[in-house]
């Protein structure tokens, strides 16, 4: 049976001293196969002839040479073996840098690289592969032939090693490709404690200066040495593999490669689907994992109530992930990346079949298609002549649970994964034994079959073993108290029925002879069940999760009737007036008004005011502080806005629609903020502003000083320290500006291309800040460089200095009532706001909070409270005030004709603690409506009962289950820090 | 010009001056009237046009309509006419007095070491002089239960009033509840570790409930005891058997709130009270049955999980108290002792949800005195009670009205004024003097 011999010993030159150098030179030809030559070309009845581990011919005329061992398949299959891109076969995992964690590094621990140690393309895959025989078996048990293999560590991971699994020969045969692809990750390595980066936003921009640095570097212009920058550059025509592993992330990955011309190859997440135009339109080609999540047990109702329609919704709509891509054309590849071992390939991949995969495409993902992403089309992929003899042998149609994966050949050397012609012998029989029937059914795999015997309808235990056409069987007696056993030994050569002996616990021995029953019924069951149409899925909503639209709302006409319009304009708060809403802008005001097309909502009784401005906020973005470094001005929210963030639609239930997401305050030069309006269900691009203000996070005081955690490393750790390092920056950022704007050469770098746009006007700085001196200070250094501070968020000592900010031209936007969380925040007073508004300082009320950005209504009516700011002026805290200190006053902030339709209808008096946001509405579209909410509330009722219920049918069909896990948003604030940074 | 004649207004009302903090009030020596205000009573009911008599510290009467003349060479005379009165706020389950400034370790005091800490007790940390508490003041919030944190059994609290010199001055009721910490049915990940921080099944949540009823049981044992030494832990427990003390069981899953209240009925507990209780109406029946209490959670919060209302939170007062529900409002949570001051604004808030206004009303002051067990003295503006209460121009749950003009605990005028108005009025008048 074993086929060896034909392999060639070692490499040719090498010298043999243990007999005789002999050349193989034979042929090997498998017959009468139905052969897939590649996922689209299929012959019946056809010939594979392969030598010296490739293919010399595949298909019906094939004609077959005298020096040929001819296998006769007999009618089985055969495939070209897989291909997975994505694997660290072969690799120690990388071990975790050791350190006491008390305080963040912020130094990199090379030299002669590049200046972080997460950057390292200078890693090479074949400098720690060892061949794994264990990991090989299994491998090639789930039917993989080739994999490329990469060190799964770091920002830029090095190239990765194109192996094939051929467990005979050595390395010298088994790698193909010593450098195939380089990988990459937003994730920094483990091997080094260094600090930056420490957020997905961080992670973007290091590497879009590395590509920088990168260009520079090739053109000759560095002066010292980059190990790092030249193995980058010399990975460059490596196809470029980028582990996102989420759609977001993916969509992030696109972003940066796009903009250096770099087309990523991409790892998903299994989670494309719910992004499914956006993921298309990065043009990338996809690897994706195939870890279907097990159902939840769902069996306690208390738990259960824990559970988050969108985790529950995963698990029905995930296994169509690889049809929908398929649908929507888009390359991808299939992986066993996430999964547990590649033992459970199998079921993941005829799961996604059945769920509406097209097994073209399912064996495409898992030939050709990585083999062309690698350019390894000519030999990798199919069994054409002069491609590796890479194939697998089956009993049947791949898809086919039933079918047995019998022979995996790599480079013409046989794996036996189950033996070809071990003769089936499932059914039912029937035996009798000292005057006592039984029967018998065999089932399951042949290499693992299972019995079951009953006697008088009563169950045995027993065991069963199949080897070689021999079977043993031990099967309990009737006695249960003594746990005994009768041993059944038999011989399948013979014909379908059993032939053997048994033998008794007392030592006695008889024969044995079990019949084989008529196999209809067993035949009859499969046919009855044919599972011809793909399984259904829960519909996806936009965002996919509850309260999810099933469609995006649309822009209407709209014509608010005898409302109490709050104009914030000279004309102020007019009573039964009409607001025409029209494309998406605010078309008429007055009485009287009507239009054929419009929808009427009766405005009486209610208050009609422009939407809610939060000039400080941290709701919907995956990351809020790059605080790896002193300065982040390089970082940007808007690369990591988070569309799914359910606060965006309680924010909308509280009448806000337009947020500036700041940076956080661990730095003192923070990123750059996005401005977004909360338009729910839409993807991270379309929420930005058109032609966005161009703002940037600035902070002061105890956080960027790092007086509340242990961290006495960075500069600087004193408000004197905060002064100098602003002035030392923008003194680079001057003299950078100017080198550019000279026409010589330059390094381009990000960080102070930014800065410079501060000092051009171009970009305006919001900083956090509570301490009059500092406040100070920092209209000092801003006039000394010629410009001004736009915005002063938190500025809880404000009321300290409002009149040097109002001859500033600065403004001010502060918390209502917050004190007291530290001790910079000790003088922070309630009547701030009305003092600084009664200074002339345009004011702003924010939140910094999700909770509190829900109800930033009251927040601005405290300030009637406490200061006795007018109504009117209460309302422009949260409104236009926030537009201007935003520069959108000319789009948004009032009713005014021609401005966007960004509105709300409010139950009440908008200040009064008994106000509630009816509508609310972004250009014309209607995002947040209390009697929609109502209907949304019992329909994820209703569907999470049914996905229960499918849960519950599955854990009863014997299904693997998963426990509980209770979704938990974190609450973000300006001193949020990503877990991933937290170094104790 | 408006702004300006208000803080002429306000500095005329202006009492004690500006010391760091503000001087407690003298004892009540003259009866005062308060004349014409809408009186809110706190048990639901309201007096248009009355009269309330305060006398050595009490309130002598309270008649609606103004049926009775004032003698104003008897008794101080205020004239509300116009305005409202309410009985004074009640802020229970709160750390206020134990931590002045969260970042600053060496001012908080709110959680000892250990999981079985029933002798901790809050009074004797109680800083009468915080600058949190006086700012709490202005704002209708008159009385606080000062409550300890951490532990499973996390300590005794007792019940203050707002303008004292000392802890022994401040005390309303002393000791009188214990608060347990149910165990949680999920535990987060430790990420530090390396774990997902997802919050995961807990698996020892039955161990954590046997080591509750093995302490119960053990504190019971020892009062039966001949033995002479003390075991401080169970000594303070002994008072949840006898009904001096109350139980405060902090617990928000429905599976814990059920569990908690089978605990209570099968170990001598003579009362309980819920706090927290995001789940609570959802086992609204068993309380009821069970004649058990909430303190319920920050209105002012999100929902607990993606799925849940909007506006769950708002709305839980409104779907108790529509089950015959006994309820107060707390609001523990991130910077719980600052925002105390916005109590008034959660019952608003409960208001806009469902509740009347005077529904809403007695979550903050009839409902909670009842509650914490002081009801007999405090809480509503009832003839016999502590003259406690406040005068306000306009809807004190409604912020834009809630505008102080007199307060009184225990028929002491107290100051109105704290280092916030201070500063307000100091760095107003530096800029007014620019002008």
């Amino acid at each position: 049976m074993l086929l060896c011999g034909f392999s060639l010993f070692a490499q040719e030159y090498f010298p043999k001293n243990d007999g005789v150098k002999s050349v193989n030179s034979n042929y090997t030809a498998f017959t009468n196969a139905k052969i897939y030559i590649n996922a689209t070309t299929v012959v019946d009845n056809g010939t594979l002839l392969i030598k010296d581990g490739k293919v010399v011919a595949s298909g019906t005329q094939v004609t077959i040479p005298k020096n040929t061992t001819i296998v006769n398949l007999d009618g089985k299959y055969i495939y070209p073996s897989f291909i997975d891109l994505f694997t660290d076969f072969g690799i120690e995992k990388p071990k975790r840098a050791e350190g006491s964690g008390r305080s963040p590094q912020y130094n990199p621990t090379r030299t002669g690289y590049y200046w972080n140690d997460h950057i390292m393309p200078e890693n090479d895959a074949i400098s720690k592969f060892k061949f794994d025989s264990k990991k090989a078996t299994s491998f090639l048990n789930a039917g993989f032939g080739v994999v490329n293999t990469h060190i799964q560590d770091g920002i830029v991971r090095g190239s990765g090693t194109l192996v094939a699994l051929n467990t005979e020969d050595g390395n010298e045969k088994a790698i193909l490709e010593q450098r195939s692809g380089q990988y990459l990750s937003f994730s920094k390595s483990v091997t080094s404690r260094q600090s930056y980066p420490g957020s997905i936003m961080g992670s973007m921009a290091l590497l879009r200066q590395l590509y920088l640095d990168a260009d520079w570097y090739a053109k000759g212009q560095s002066s010292t040495k980059d190990l790092s920058i030249e193995a980058l550059n010399n990975n460059k025509k490596l196809v470029q593999i980028f582990d996102a592993g989420s759609k977001m992330n993916a969509l992030r990955a696109d972003k940066v490669g796009d903009a250096y011309g770099i087309q990523y190859v991409i790892l998903g997440g299994g989670d494309e689907y719910e992004f499914i135009d956006d993921i298309k339109a990065t043009n990338a080609a996809y690897i994706i994992p195939i870890d279907f999540q097990d159902a939840y047990d769902v069996e306690n109702v208390y738990l259960t109530e824990s559970l988050a329609l969108s985790d529950m919704r995963a698990w029905n709509q995930e296994p169509s992930n690889p049809k929908v891509l398929a649908d929507n054309n888009i390359r991808f590849a299939l992986t066993t990346h996430d999964l547990k071992s590649p033992k459970d390939f199998k079921s993941k991949l005829l799961k996604a079949v059945e769920y509406g995969l097209p097994k073209t495409k399912a064996l495409e993902a898992l030939t050709s298609t990585p083999a062309s992403l690698l350019g390894k089309s000519t030999e990798l992929g199919h069994l054409k002549k002069g491609a590796y003899a890479n194939f697998l042998i089956t009993s049947g149609d791949l898809f086919d649970k039933k079918t047995t994966l019998y022979e995996n050949w790599v480079q013409g050397s046989q794996t036996i994964v189950n033996p070809m012609h071990i003769k089936d012998i499932r059914g039912d029989y029937e035996f009798n034994l000292a005057g006592e029937t039984y029967k018998m059914s065999l089932t399951g795999e042949l290499s693992k079959l299972k019995s079951e015997i009953t006697s008088n309808s009563k169950t045995r235990g027993s065991k069963v073993s199949y080897n070689a056409d021999w079977i043993t069987i031990s099967m309990t007696t009737k006695d249960s108290v003594n746990q005994e056993f009768i041993r059944l030994v038999a011989n399948v050569a013979q014909n379908d029925n059993l032939n053997g002996k048994a033998l008794y616990p007392s030592g006695s021995e008889m024969t044995f002879f079990a019949k084989k029953l008529p196999s209809e019924t067993s035949e009859d069951k499969a046919k009855s069940t044919p599972e011809t149409t793909a399984k259904e899925t829960v519909p996806v909503t936009y965002p996919n999760m509850a309260y999810g639209f099933k469609e995006l709302p649309k822009q209407e006409t709209l014509l608010f009737k005898n409302a109490t319009v709050w104009t914030n304009e000279s004309e102020g708060i007019l009573k039964q007036t009409d607001v025409l809403v029209k494309n998406g802008k605010i078309s008429k005001i007055g009485t009287n008004l009507s239009d054929a097309n419009a929808t009427v909502i009766d405005a009486s009784g209610k208050h009609l005011t422009s939407g809610i401005i939060d000039e400080h906020s941290h709701i919907a973005a995956s990351s809020i502080n790059e605080g790896g470094q002193n300065s982040s001005a390089e970082v940007s929210i808007e690369d990591v806005i988070d569309p799914e963030d359910i606060d965006i639609y309680r924010n909308l239930a509280g009448g806000v629609t337009t947020i500036q997401i700041l940076h956080g305050s661990a730095n003192p030069i923070g990123g750059r903020s996005a401005i977004i309006k909360l338009k729910w269900g839409k993807g991270a691009n379309d929420l930005i502003y058109n032609n966005s203000p161009k703002f940037i996070k600035f902070a002061l005081g105890e956080n960027v000083k790092q007086s509340n955690w242990s961290s006495y490393e960075r500069f600087p750790q004193t408000r004197m320290g905060v002064e100098q390092l602003y002035i030392d920056y923008f003194n680079r950022a001057k003299a950078y500006d100017q080198l550019q704007k000279s026409g010589k050469p330059y390094r381009r770098d990000i960080e102070m291309e930014v800065l410079a746009e501060i000092l051009n006007k171009e970009r305006f700085i919001s900083c956090h800040s509570y301490v009059q001196s500092e406040i100070n200070m920092l209209m000092k250094v801003a006039e000394q460089f010629n410009f001004n501070i736009n915005t002063f968020t938190h500025i809880l000592e404000g009321y300290k200095l409002a009149d040097k900010m109002a001859e500033h031209g600065v403004g001010g936007s502060t918390f209502s009532d917050w004190w007291a969380y530290k001790y910079e925040v000790n003088d922070a007073i309630p009547y701030n706001a009305a003092i600084m508004h009664n200074a002339g300082v345009v004011v702003a009320i924010n939140s910094d909070d999700g909770e509190m950005s829900r109800r930033l209504n009251q927040e601005a009516a405290k300030s009637i409270k406490y200061g006795g700011v007018s109504e009117e002026d209460a309302w422009k805290f949260v409104t236009l005030n926030p537009a201007k200190l935003l520069h959108i006053d000319d789009r948004v902030g009032s009713i005014k004709v021609g401005k966007d339709a960004d509105l709300v209808l409010w139950s009440d008096h908008p200040l009064s603690i008994y106000a509630k946001a009816e509508k609310t509405i972004i250009e014309g579209a209607t995002y947040f409506d209390v009697k929609r909410d109502e209907i949304m509330r019992s329909e994820i009722k209703k569907e999470k009962a049914t996905l229960i219920n499918q849960m519950m049918q599955a854990k009863n069909k014997g299904l693997k289950t998963q426990p509980i896990k209770k979704k938990e948003k974190d609450q973000m604030h300006c001193d949020y820090i990503d877990h991933e940074t937290h170094t104790h | 010009m408006k702004t300006k004649q208000l803080y002429i207004l306000i500095l005329l009302m202006t009492f004690g001056f500006s010391n760091a903090q503000q001087t407690p009030a003298k004892p009540q020596t003259k009866a005062i009237a308060i004349t014409g205000a809408t009186a809110h009573i706190g048990n639901g009911e309201v007096y248009e046009n009355s009269i309330i008599i305060l006398e050595n510290g009490k309130i002598s009467n309270i008649i609606k309509d103004n049926t009775i003349k004032v003698d104003p060479s008897k008794m101080d005379v205020i004239d509300a006419t116009g305005k409202h009165v309410y009985p004074g706020f009640i802020i229970p389950n709160t750390t206020l007095g134990l931590v002045e400034i969260d970042a600053v370790r060496a001012t908080d005091d709110d959680g000892e070491l250990g999981s079985w800490n029933p002798h901790i007790r809050s009074l004797i940390a109680y800083n009468t002089e915080s600058k949190v508490v006086e700012s709490l003041r202005p704002n209708g919030v008159l009385l606080a239960q000062v409550t300890p944190r951490t532990g499973r059994i996390s300590g005794t609290s007792s019940i203050v009033q707002l303008d004292a010199w000392n802890w022994e001055d401040a005390v309303v009721k002393e000791d009188d509840g214990i608060h347990m910490n149910w165990p949680n049915s999920f535990t987060r990940g430790r990420w530090w570790l390396g774990e997902d921080p997802a919050m995961k099944v807990n698996k020892n949540y039955s161990k954590q409930v046997k080591e509750i009823v093995d302490f119960f049981n053990a504190a019971k044992a020892y009062s039966n005891s001949t033995e002479a030494e003390i075991n401080l832990p169970y000594d303070a427990t002994l008072g949840l058997f006898d009904g001096t003390k109350k139980l405060y069981i902090h617990v928000d899953d429905e599976k814990g709130i059920i569990d908690a209240v089978n605990f209570t009925k099968h170990n001598g507990v003579k009362s309980m009270t819920i706090v927290g209780g995001y789940h609570a109406y959802k086992v609204a029946d068993l309380l009821k049955q069970n004649n058990i209490s909430v303190l319920l959670q920050r209105v002012h919060s999100r929902p607990g999980q993606t799925d849940h209302d909007y506006d769950l939170p708002f709305k839980m007062a409104k779907l108790l108290v529509d089950k015959g529900i006994l309820v107060g409002l707390e609001g523990s949570g991130q910077m719980e002792r600052m925002n105390a001051r916005n109590l008034p604004f959660y019952a608003g808030t409960t208001a806009a949800y469902g509740l009347s206004k005077e529904q809403a009303l007695q979550l903050i002051t009839l409902n909670t005195a009842t509650i914490l067990g002081i009801q007999k003295h405090y809480g509503s503006l009832e003839t016999g009670k502590s003259a406690t209460l406040f005068i306000s121009e306009g809807d004190a749950l409604d912020m834009r009205t809630n505008i102080l003009t007199h307060a009184f605990i225990d028929g002491r005028q107290i100051s109105l004024e704290s280092h916030q108005t201070t500063l307000w009025k100091r760095y107003s008048e530096k800029l007014e003097s620019q002008d």
